[in-house]
C-alpha cells in the first residue's frame, strides 16, 4: 500500500505556497475534456462540485438526499474557525493551527493542520461574498464567538444555524453551476460501488432510488464527499440518513482507511428518553459559554435542580479545568460527564444526564441576551423534553457526533487509489484524535473551495488517462455485484427489520467502542459483532423489490456496511494501546484519570487494508512533529 | 396511548392512492412524531406488510426533509414546528390523526407520503444565488452590512426549503420560498448588482414550474416551520415591479436554468 503523504518540504509556513507553485495546471481548454465525479453535497461536496465547475471541468454531483440542501452539514449550529483576529485577542495562523493539533492531541499531520488555518480566512471572506449572514456588530463589522478548546474568539456564526448558512451558500453555488449546465445533478441516487480500471478510480454504480435503477457513471477522477460514519453507533446526533456505505466500499476496493476508532462524543445532547429513540439532538457547544455544567455533590440526590443549594453543587468542569472551565474541549466535558454518571450522580430518568445551567448568565445578562444568543436552541430543548430551560436547567448527556477517522489521503486529498480524492469528514485527515468545536465546517469548505481544486488539477494534468466510459466490463461487473446484493437482502426473508440489527450492533458500539474502552469490551465487541452481522445474513427481512422506491432496502445495503464496519473500528480501538483525544482506554490514564498517550509506539496515523476473507492488515504513517513539541494536552 | 391513524398509501408515482387505517398502541408522550411511524413501521413488517414510505432525514428540525400533512395541517398542530420536532405530547389517547402528502402540483407523490420537491432547486438554480465565484472574494469586513440588514436577511435565510408554504396555500403557490431568498440576497450589498435579475428569473422559474399565482391569504406564514414572514412577499413583489419596470420584464436566461 503506497502511503506517501507528499507532504512538500520547507518551512511549516511556505509548505502550502510552495506547494502551489509545484503543481501542474490543466488548461483552460482542457478543463473540459475532464469529467469529475463528486459523490455527497455537503459543504464538502457541494463547494467542491461548484469550485471544479466554476473551474471549467464537467462535474457531475450525487446525493442520497431529495436535495443537495438537504445534507447533514445543514445541522451544524455554532459556528466555523477563522483565524482572522478581528477580536484583536491574539489569534493567528499559528494559534488555530497550534490550538487544533493540541485539540487532536498530537495525532494529525502537521503540514494539513497549517494549511487549514491559513485558508481559514478565506473561507468568511468567500462565505461573505455569497450573501451568508453571518451574525454582526452594530458597527456592521462581523461578530465572533469563543468556542472549546480555544482561549481566543475565532467562531464566525450565524445565530444557531451556522451550518445552514454556509450550506446554502455553498448550495446556491452548486444550484447557479446546475443552472448554467456545468454540474449535472443527480438528486436520490445512492453510490453502491467504487469502479477502477487499471488501478485508477474511473467512475462509481449508483442506484435511482426512486425507480430502482442501477447506472454506471464513468469519469477521471472521483470525489468522495460522503461524511462520517457515526451512525456505526445507530443511535448519534447525524441525520438519519448518514452512512459508512460509501466510504466502505471504496476501502473494499484497495482505499485504506485510517483511525476508524477516532470518534467524537459530544458533550451537551438532549438524553435519552425511551427505546423508540430514533436519534439523538445535539445542543450547541456555544451554549456552554453561557450555561455552567454541575450535577449534585452527594450521590443519589432526588432534589429538583433549584432546591440544591449553590454549595451542594459540583461544576465539575470549572473545578477539574479552571483555565478553560466550561470551555473544556468534547472529549474531555464528556468522559467528565460520564464519569459524574458512572459515580452516582447523575440526574433525571436512569441518571444518565448532567445540568447545563443558564441561571447566572440570565441574572447577569438578563433573560433578552440570552434569548437573542441562544433563542432557537431554548426553543428545540423546549419541543423536545417539554421543559422550559430558561426556569429549569437543561440536562444533557455526551452522544455520538463526528467521526475523525476516515479514509486515508495524501495532502492532495488523494486517497491510496489513483484519483479517488476524499473531503471533509469522510477523509482522516485534520482532527486527529478530537475535533474542536466550529472546526468541521472550516475543513469541509477548505477542502472544497480551497484546496481540492487546485490538487486536482495536479492529478489530471499528470495522469495520461485512457479514455473509459461506461460501457467498461468493470461497470458492468460492479453493477451486478451491486445488484445482486439488493436481491440477497429481498431474498432472506427472515424474521426481523434491518432497523433491529442496527440497534442492536449500535448498542454493542455505544458500550464497548464509546467513550471509554478496554481490551476486555473491545474483544466482547470482536466476538458479538460477526455473530450479528451472521444473524443479519440469514434473519433479516426486506419487503418489497428493488425496482421501486424502497427504503428499507436501502437502509440494509447501510447496515450491512456497519456490520462489517464496527468490527474494524472496534478492532482498530484495540490495537491502539493508548489513549488520545476520544479515544481512551481504561488501561491508559493517569492517577487522576486522565488520557495518558503512549507517544513513543503510537504517534502515527494507523491505516486498515481490507483483505478479502481474511483479517485486514493495519499499516502505518508516521506523524513527524517538526514544528510543535508533543506535550501533554491540559487545559487545567 | 392508542391512536387511530388513516394514513395515504401509494406504491408509486403512477399509481392509484388510498387513505388506509392502522391503528398505533402504547405511544409514548415522549415519542417524536416520526417515532410514532417507526413504530407503526416495525410493527407493519412483522405482519409482512410493507412500511409506510415517508421523508426524513436530520430528524432536529433544519434539514428541511420532512413533510406530511397531519389532520389537514402541514407540519402539524404545533406552531413553529417541523414534523419531526412534533412530539405525540401534543395529541391525546383515542385521536384520529389523517396522515398526507403534500398536495401540489408541482410536487408530485413519488410514493406514499414522499413527494418530488425539485422544483424548489430550479427556482434556486435560475437565480437564488449571488455569482461569487471561489477565490475572487475581499476582506470580509470589507462590506459593512448593517445589524438591522444583517437581521433581516437571516431571518429570510433562515427557510428550510420543506414546501409547507405551498401545502398549506390554497393556491399551491411558491411565493414564499421564493420571495425568501429574493428577500435574503437582495437584503444585503453583495446582492445588489443581480437584483433585478434574480426576482425576474425566480419568477419566471416558479411560473414555469406550474406553482399557482399568490393572492395573499397567508396561510404560508401560519404553516411556516421557520416563521418566515410574508413581508418577503412583499419585498418580491416591490422588487419584482421595480425590475420588470427597469428591465422592461427582460429575462436573461443565460445566467439561470431554462
Amino acid at each position: 500500500m503506497n502511503l506517501d503523504a507528499k507532504v512538500p518540504g520547507g518551512p511549516l509556513a511556505d509548505k502550502w505556497d510552495r506547494h502551489l507553485a509545484d503543481l501542474r495546471l490543466v488548461s483552460p481548454a482542457n478543463k473540459r475534456k475532464f469529467h469529475v465525479i463528486v459523490v455527497g453535497s455537503g459543504l464538502a461536496g457541494a463547494s467542491a462540485a461548484a469550485s471544479l465547475a466554476e473551474l471549467g471541468y464537467q462535474v457531475s454531483c450525487f446525493c442520497f438526499q431529495d436535495s443537495p440542501r438537504r445534507a447533514h452539514s445543514i445541522a451544524a449550529q455554532g459556528g466555523i474557525n477563522a483565524a482572522k483576529n478581528y477580536q484583536n485577542d491574539g489569534d493567528s495562523t499559528w494559534r488555530l493551527f497550534y490550538d487544533t493539533i493540541k485539540g487532536g492531541d498530537f495525532r494529525a499531520r502537521e503540514a494539513n493542520v497549517y494549511r487549514l488555518a491559513q485558508v481559514s480566512a478565506n473561507i468568511i471572506d468567500q462565505c461573505v461574498a455569497q450573501g451568508v449572514p453571518f451574525a454582526r456588530e452594530y458597527g456592521g463589522m462581523l461578530a465572533n464567538r469563543s468556542f472549546g478548546g480555544a482561549q481566543v474568539s475565532r467562531t464566525f456564526y450565524a445565530r444557531g444555524q451556522t451550518g445552514q448558512q454556509l450550506l446554502l451558500g455553498a448550495y446556491q453555488a452548486l444550484e447557479r453551476m446546475i443552472g448554467k449546465g456545468a454540474v449535472k445533478m443527480y438528486s436520490r441516487h445512492e453510490m453502491l460501488e467504487l469502479v477502477l480500471v487499471n488501478g485508477r478510480a474511473r467512475g462509481i454504480v449508483a442506484r435511482d432510488l426512486v425507480t430502482g435503477e442501477m447506472e454506471s457513471f464513468a469519469g477521471d477522477a472521483v470525489v468522495l464527499a460522503t461524511g462520517g460514519y457515526g451512525n456505526a453507533f445507530f443511535l448519534s446526533t447525524n441525520a438519519k440518513g448518514c452512512n459508512v456505505t460509501a466510504a466502505y466500499r471504496a476501502y473494499k476496493k484497495g482505499a485504506g482507511f485510517a483511525n476508524p476508532c477516532f470518534t467524537q462524543i459530544h458533550p451537551t445532547c438532549i438524553p435519552v428518553s425511551g427505546d423508540y429513540q430514533s436519534k439523538l439532538t445535539l445542543m450547541s457547544e456555544s451554549l456552554r459559554n453561557d450555561g455552567r455544567v454541575w450535577v449534585p455533590k452527594a450521590h443519589g440526590d432526588s432534589r429538583g435542580p433549584r432546591d440544591v443549594p449553590e454549595s451542594e453543587r459540583d461544576y465539575y468542569l470549572e473545578r477539574k479545568y479552571p483555565s478553560f472551565g466550561n470551555l473544556a474541549p468534547r472529549d474531555i466535558a464528556s468522559r467528565a460527564a460520564k464519569e459524574a454518571c458512572d459515580d452516582g450522580r447523575g440526574v433525571g430518568p436512569g441518571g444518565r444526564g448532567v445540568y447545563l445551567d443558564f441561571s447566572s448568565s440570565i441574572e447577569r445578562l438578563g433573560e433578552q441576551a440570552i434569548r437573542e444568543r441562544y433563542g432557537n436552541l431554548f426553543e428545540m430543548y423546549e419541543r423536545i423534553t417539554g421543559e422550559n430551560p430558561y426556569r429549569v436547567p437543561m440536562r444533557i448527556y455526551p452522544a455520538v457526533h463526528y467521526t475523525m477517522g476516515g479514509l486515508w489521503v495524501d495532502y492532495n486529498l488523494m486517497s491510496n487509489l489513483p484519483g479517488l480524492h476524499v473531503v471533509g469528514e469522510a477523509n482522516f485527515s485534520d482532527h486527529g484524535a478530537n475535533r474542536l468545536g466550529a472546526s468541521a465546517l472550516m475543513q469541509g469548505l477548505a477542502d472544497g473551495y480551497f484546496i481540492l481544486p487546485y490538487t486536482i488539477g495536479d492529478y489530471l494534468a499528470g495522469a495520461k488517462l485512457e479514455k473509459v466510459d461506461a460501457t467498461h466490463a468493470a461497470f458492468r461487473e460492479a453493477e451486478q455485484r451491486a445488484s445482486a446484493q439488493l436481491n440477497t437482502f429481498l431474498s432472506i426473508n427472515g424474521k426481523r427489520s434491518v432497523d433491529s440489527f442496527h440497534k442492536e450492533l449500535g448498542h454493542v458500539m455505544w458500550n464497548e467502542c464509546g467513550m471509554a474502552r478496554n481490551r476486555e469490551g473491545l474483544q466482547r465487541a470482536l466476538k458479538k459483532i460477526p455473530e450479528i452481522r451472521a444473524e443479519f445474513w440469514e434473519n433479516v427481512k426486506v419487503l418489497g423489490s428493488a425496482e421501486t422506491l424502497n427504503q428499507s432496502l436501502e437502509k440494509a445495503g447501510r447496515v450491512a456496511d456497519f456490520l462489517e464496519f464496527g468490527e474494524l473500528m472496534c478492532q482498530d480501538a484495540l490495537q491502539r494501546e493508548e489513549s488520545c483525544g476520544g479515544h481512551f482506554r481504561t488501561e491508559y490514564q493517569t492517577p487522576d484519570g486522565e488520557a495518558m498517550r503512549n507517544d513513543h509506539d503510537f504517534t502515527h496515523v494507523a491505516i486498515w487494508e481490507y483483505q478479502d476473507g481474511a483479517a485486514p492488515v493495519r499499516h502505518q504513517e508516521p506523524l513527524d512533529f517538526e514544528f510543535v513539541k508533543l506535550a501533554t494536552r491540559s487545559y487545567k | 396511548m392508542k391512536l387511530n391513524l388513516k394514513i395515504w398509501r401509494q406504491p408509486g408515482p403512477a399509481a392509484a392512492g388510498a387513505m388506509q387505517s392502522y391503528v398505533a398502541n402504547d405511544v409514548s408522550e415522549h415519542m417524536s412524531f416520526l417515532e410514532m411511524l417507526d413504530v407503526v413501521n416495525e410493527e407493519l413488517q412483522t405482519k409482512g406488510e410493507e412500511p409506510i414510505a415517508f421523508d426524513h432525514d436530520c430528524r432536529e428540525g433544519i434539514c428541511g426533509t420532512c413533510s406530511l400533512m397531519i389532520n389537514g395541517t402541514p407540519h402539524g398542530p404545533k406552531r413553529a414546528t417541523t414534523t419531526c420536532q412534533l412530539h405525540m405530547r401534543s395529541f391525546s389517547d383515542g385521536d384520529t390523526i389523517t396522515i398526507e402528502p403534500w398536495r401540489a402540483k408541482a410536487f408530485p407523490v413519488l410514493r406514499d407520503l414522499i413527494v418530488d420537491r425539485s422544483p424548489f432547486d430550479r427556482i434556486i438554480a435560475s437565480g437564488g444565488f449571488i455569482s461569487a465565484p471561489t477565490g475572487s472574494a475581499q476582506d470580509a469586513n470589507a462590506i459593512l452590512v448593517p445589524k438591522p440588514d444583517s437581521d433581516l436577511a437571516m431571518d429570510a435565510a433562515a427557510c428550510i426549503g420543506c414546501g409547507a408554504c405551498v401545502a398549506a396555500c390554497p393556491n399551491s403557490s411558491a411565493m414564499l420560498f421564493t420571495s425568501a431568498k429574493v428577500a435574503h440576497l437582495g437584503l444585503l450589498p453583495q446582492g445588489q448588482p443581480e437584483r433585478d435579475q434574480r426576482v425576474l428569473s425566480m419568477v419566471h422559474q416558479m411560473d414555469l414550474e406550474e406553482f399557482g399565482g399568490c393572492t395573499l391569504f397567508a396561510e404560508c406564514e401560519d404553516a411556516c416551520p421557520k416563521e418566515i414572514s410574508v413581508e418577503n412577499i412583499a419585498r418580491l413583489n416591490r422588487d419584482l415591479i421595480r425590475a420588470t419596470v427597469r428591465d422592461r420584464g427582460q429575462v436573461h436566461v443565460e445566467s439561470g436554468a431554462g
